[in-house]
């Protein structure tokens, strides 16, 4: 009898285990998302006085898992934790204006990128770094670093001393570090609302940022000194425009976005979304 | 076991522990300094004074040191009052401001250290002494002060062991101590286990050299809790009083 209950149970084990390893087999269906963003990245995504979190992506998300067919859900996250928890599965996906960066892409995916917004220098009006030349122009570090290169040794006049205020983490860290780290002096903060504040103060003589957030936040009541100068940066280094990140393990995931962003470019709603959030088009070329 | 990415780690790692190792001791020092008159203020029977002492003990020893950070470094720079004063120009430094806000926290609960060996003095010594007409001064420098010192020993060596650790806070004003450049390293490379190790283990060999010292002026404050040393000689003992 004793032995006859152990073969059922041996036999109910086996069976349990080999079902679970065919559902391994099986691609996994997506049927609910759960995606980290920063919360704190104004016009991307942030807490308006009421609690409600708003933005680009924001708005962006809502339209991609329609496409998708999924319910979503949002999970806040600083920054700077952001990938190390998507890996421990926090959540499931990651969007959060991060660029998909030569760096990143060896410990996580990327979908195709929904915006490209450049990065750029920020300085208070009056400040000597108002001189900084090179405003209005786009310089692309994939195709024409050395034009870059060149347009960096005509800001260095300005920059030589100055103290940079930049987001630890960020594609503009890796791009102050690559280009100008003996030039000027790094301030590395953990988010970018404390570098305006800093900006603001006078403790940094510059910020550099995506130059969607510095728009968006010189717009912001009390930030009416704060202006955009230089040149705009972006691919190279900076990474080929903000994607969803997502854990290696889920390419099934990956694809069904790549899909989704693919119709949102074509069919205009990004560029309508970026017009309302940003004032210009961001659509990756 | 990527040896030379633990290398690398390990040298920019201590690159940073002289600026831990500055906070710390400036903080330390300072809020001793700071301390010792807050305990005597506590202690002077004087209402005012005592009272000062005490609300001081309760806001800074009450509040995180994380939101008193914050408020010192960001919160006064908003104030255009504070920007145009002569403070500014040391205010406007992350260092100075890390410092000021590790000293005060420092201060409030250090004073409550040195409050309780200062209480902890036998009322017995004091009276001697007291009977022996010493003045309050000379009582509280010979008598008090060294009893109340071996006293809170224990409980100092603690304190300053904590802020050690504190100091890791002042990363959040991009100061580049221990834990900011971790954080910078991690923020590149991604792997975050090893450098995290790496870091407590740097935190953790500080304050392993700090608890054998603290050890050492323990061991030296109490000689009266040491086997007493064996007098070796070959001369007969002599005794005062028999036979001259």
């Amino acid at each position: 009898m004793r032995i006859g209950n152990l073969l059922k149970l041996a036999l109910a084990a086996a069976l349990s285990i080999s079902a679970f390893s065919l559902a391994q087999a099986e691609e996994k269906k997506w049927t609910h998302v759960r995606i980290g963003m920063e919360g704190e990245f104004r016009p991307w995504s942030f807490v308006t006085s009421d609690g409600k979190l708003e933005g680009f992506e924001v708005d962006l998300y809502k339209i991609l898992c329609d496409k998708m067919g999924v319910t979503c859900e949002i999970v806040k996250q600083p920054f700077d934790g952001i990938i190390p928890a998507l890996s421990i599965g926090k959540f499931d996906v990651i969007m959060s204006g991060m660029s998909a960066t030569p760096k990143r892409e060896e410990v996580i995916d990327f979908s195709e990128a929904y915006a490209s917004t450049g990065q750029s220098f920020a300085t208070i009006k009056g400040s000597p770094s108002e001189a900084l030349p090179g405003t209005g122009k786009i310089y692309p570090l994939a195709s024409d670093e050395a034009g870059a290169i060149k347009a960096l040794e005509e800001m260095k006049p300005v920059l030589k001393g100055k103290i940079v205020g930049v987001q630890a983490g960020s594609i503009a860290a890796t791009f102050l570090d690559k280009y100008l780290k003996n030039d000027i002096t790094i301030r590395e903060y953990k988010t970018t609302e404390q570098h305006d504040l800093d900006l603001k103060a006078g403790r940094v003589d510059m910020i550099i940022a995506s130059r969607a957030y510095i728009a968006g936040a010189a717009a912001k009541p009390g930030n009416e000194d704060m202006i955009p100068v230089g040149p705009r940066f972006q691919g190279g280094v900076l990474g080929r425009g903000s994607s969803i990140g997502l854990r290696k393990s889920d390419p099934e995931l990956r694809d069904m976005f790549t899909k989704a962003i693919k119709e949102v470019k074509a069919d205009g709603t990004i560029k309508a979304l970026s017009e309302k959030w940003f004032g210009y088009d961001v659509t990756p070329y | 076991m990527d040896f030379a990415f633990l290398w690398e780690t390990l040298v920019s790692l201590i690159t940073a522990v002289p600026l831990t190792l500055q906070l710390a001791a400036a903080a330390v020092v300072l809020g001793a300094v700071l301390a010792l008159f807050l305990a005597l203020m506590r202690l002077s029977g004087i209402w005012i004074l005592s009272s000062i002492a005490r609300a001081y003990v309760f806001v800074f020893r009450g509040s995180p040191l994380l939101v008193q950070i914050f408020l010192i470094y960001y919160g006064l720079g908003q104030f255009p009052a504070v920007r145009y004063s002569i403070l500014w120009p040391i205010l406007r430094e992350p260092y100075w401001c890390a410092i000021l806000a590790l000293t005060l926290c420092n201060a409030a609960y250090a004073s409550e250290i040195i409050r309780g060996g200062l209480l902890s003095v036998p009322f017995g010594q004091i009276e001697a002494a007291r009977a022996c007409g010493m003045s309050r001064l000379t009582l509280f420098r010979r008598i008090v002060l060294p009893l109340a010192i071996r006293q809170a020993l224990p409980a100092y060596g603690n304190e300053i062991i904590s802020m050690v650790k504190s100091t890791s806070l002042a990363s959040i004003i991009t100061l580049m101590e221990i834990t900011g450049v971790a954080a910078k390293i991690m923020s590149e490379t991604y792997r975050w286990f090893e450098i995290l190790t790496l870091a407590g283990a740097m935190y953790l060999t500080i304050n392993f050299a700090l608890t054998r010292i603290v050890k050492l002026i323990e061991y030296r404050l109490s000689p009266h809790l040491r086997d007493p040393r064996a007098l070796i000689s070959n001369q007969p003992l002599v005794i005062a009083g028999e036979n001259g």
